[in-house]
């Protein structure tokens, strides 16, 4: 049962726009699918492998780009930029993973901080290239509808969890666990630390780069204010992680839905919506006081909590 | 070189170095809870805006001059900070988790929530407490009347300046002269050794928080008759002193004086010969060219040995 419970899910997604939502509600459905990719891409280098990113807007944004500059410049179809965003990403993350994976713990984590707003602010002065703060417009968008965009996420993410879920059944999650845990026993081991660290943040800079070329074609605009931003993209990927519980495969998917839709749902009231992100502070201030490993992390924890009266 | 273009090096640098001694004020706040608490205070530039804006609030309600108010802004911060420490981050601290960066990202909530309260409560216009000397100056020819090059010298800029340094020596004496001082250095280098000598470390810790609050929020004081105030100012700040404390060596106090003059100096240079709005850039080429090449940063050259990882 739990074994197929992936493939049941997949399902269940695949069949759910024939129930005839509203476009709001696919709206919403595209988002919680964008950033369980992303959240899972960060998983893969935050949760397994230890090293917390503080900048996978930077992936996301070089991704976007990748796609917006072939749409802008060359006048190809943005929808290129998805594989194209590949090797970009890749060969921009082997580049950053040289400069911050000799950093551990916070300093890795404040370097790729550093890393996103070095790469917003390039973006907003590049104007040669990037258009600078006009941002780039997609000018006749492909579908008007929204199936064959929750489609098109839906088998990003299906590839992501399952890329995810092999690479950490696989010797190589097991040496990223290794080095998470312990990076000095982990090299002692004959591990080569800085080789594994690369390869996890470059899987998992593709993958948000991918999410970050699909956002260009789903949303036709972007400008490095939006793809680069920390608190809307870079905390909330952390946030994604940390609500739904970080090293669990589960974990990014629950968070993504609870944080789209608490987003949506602060947003609308709008004696909330001034105060969103003290709201999200204060979320995620609780989240790592009173349940340090997620939801799906310490499901036994709140299960205990919620369910003292069934259990005794 | 023609003496209008030494002329400007020379403005340049006058004004970078200015800008440096602020910076370092800043940058020594944030290697100080480096050095005893091994994490990032990513809410630091966060806690600068709330001294900024209290320094605002007693100036545009009593029209307390903004240099009086590092006396109620800055211990106004150090209880922030301590009870920061005390009842957010201690508790954490000994809370089991698989990322062991759970504190630095705690503190990130906590600049996210400070940056909005401050938005909901302020707006987010830009404010400036217009103080009569903000635009008065000291030329060299008033000096020095034959003089070939003509330079000046901001009133507000040089006696902001001036109490960085004043500040900044004493907390020198204070590290390195009083008890108190010792101890939190004692912390600093092995808080397990620091223990068996008796030395109360989680006081130390609640301590060093409230310190470092304390010194940027007097830094906020000092930098409001110069910037413009606005709610989302922190982050800015809050990358300036990260790049200071990894240019100075992690947890070295001489080495952030040096990086925040040496930053300061190579913005200001950035800022002048390619843009205004390359100099955020110039900062993370300093601080990238730190990572490759002193990795140690400038504490490793001041004495081959560092403190901390």
């Amino acid at each position: 049962m739990k074994r197929y419970l992936p493939l049941m899910v997949l399902m269940l997604l695949v069949l759910l726009p024939l129930a005839g939502l509203s476009t709001y509600a696919m709206h919403i459905l595209i988002l919680v699918i964008m950033w369980s990719v992303i959240g899972m891409a960060w998983n893969l280098l935050g949760g397994y492998c230890g090293q917390v990113s503080f900048g996978h807007a930077a992936f996301f944004g070089v991704g976007a780009y990748t796609s917006g500059i072939l749409y802008q410049k060359l006048g190809i179809s943005a929808w290129w930029g998805i594989p194209l965003s590949i090797i970009v990403v890749a060969a921009f993350a082997l580049v950053i993973g040289f400069i911050c994976l000799r950093l551990r713990g916070p300093f890795f984590a404040l370097a790729t901080l550093a890393v996103g707003v070095i790469l917003r602010v390039s973006a907003e002065n590049l104007t040669g290239l990037t258009q600078g703060d006009l941002g780039i417009m997609i000018r006749t968008r492909t579908w008007v509808g929204k199936t064959w965009y929750f489609y098109i996420i839906l088998a990003l993410a299906a590839v992501t969890f399952f890329l995810v879920r092999k690479t950490i059944d696989s010797k190589l999650g097991y040496y990223f666990v290794a080095i998470r845990e312990d990076q000095d026993a982990a090299e002692s081991l004959g591990i080569p630390a800085t080789l594994y660290k690369s390869i996890a943040l470059c899987i998992s800079g593709v993958l948000t780069g991918m999410a970050g070329a699909f956002y260009m074609n789903y949303m036709g605009y972007i400008d490095p204010k939006v793809v680069f931003a920390l608190h809307d993209i870079s905390i909330v990927t952390i946030m994604v992680v940390m609500v739904g519980g970080a090293a669990t495969y589960w974990g990014p998917i629950i968070g993504s839905v609870i944080m789209v839709l608490l987003a949506e749902l602060i947003r609308s009231i709008p004696v909330l919506g001034v105060a969103y992100q003290t709201l999200f502070g204060i979320l995620l201030i609780v989240i790592i006081i009173f349940l340090p490993n997620g939801i799906a992390g310490d499901w036994p924890k709140l299960k205990r909590l919620f369910g003292l009266r069934g259990a005794s | 070189m023609t003496s209008a273009q030494l002329e400007v090096l020379l403005q340049t640098l006058i004004a970078g170095v200015l800008l440096g001694g602020l910076y370092a004020l800043i940058g020594i706040g944030m290697t100080l809870i480096m050095g005893v608490m091994k994490i990032i205070n990513l809410a630091h530039g966060e806690l600068m805006m709330v001294a900024m804006y209290i320094a605002y609030l007693l100036f545009s309600l009593f029209h307390l001059d903004p240099y009086l108010s590092v006396f109620i802004a800055a211990p106004l911060l150090f209880l922030l900070g301590m009870a920061i420490q005390k009842f957010l981050i201690n508790p954490v601290l000994k809370v089991e988790s698989i990322l062991p960066e759970n504190q630095v990202i705690l503190t990130v909530g906590l600049g996210m929530v400070l940056a909005n309260l401050a938005t909901i409560i302020f707006t987010s216009d830009y404010l400036s407490t217009p103080v009569d000397y903000a635009t008065k100056a000291w030329y060299l020819s008033d000096f020095w009347r034959s003089s070939p090059i003509e330079l000046s010298l901001s009133y507000p800029w040089s006696v902001s300046f001036l109490i960085a340094v004043v500040i900044t020596l004493c907390l020198g004496f204070f590290l390195t002269k009083t008890d108190l001082g010792k101890s939190i250095r004692a912390t600093a280098q092995d808080s397990e050794a620091a223990l068996l000598m008796g030395v109360n470390v989680d006081r130390m810790r609640v301590i060093t928080f409230g310190l470092g609050s304390g010194l940027v929020g007097a830094a906020g004081c000092l930098l409001i008759p110069i910037y413009y105030l606005y709610p989302d100012l922190g982050g800015q700040f809050t990358l300036i002193a990260f790049v200071i404390t990894i240019l100075g060596g992690l947890g070295s106090t001489v080495g952030a004086i040096i990086g925040g003059v040496v930053l300061g100096v190579f913005e200001s240079l950035t800022a002048t010969y390619i843009g205004m709005g390359w100099a955020p850039v110039g900062r993370f080429v300093i601080f990238v060219a730190a990572l490759i090449f002193l990795p140690g940063g400038i504490a490793s050259l001041l004495q081959r040995k560092r403190f901390g990882r």
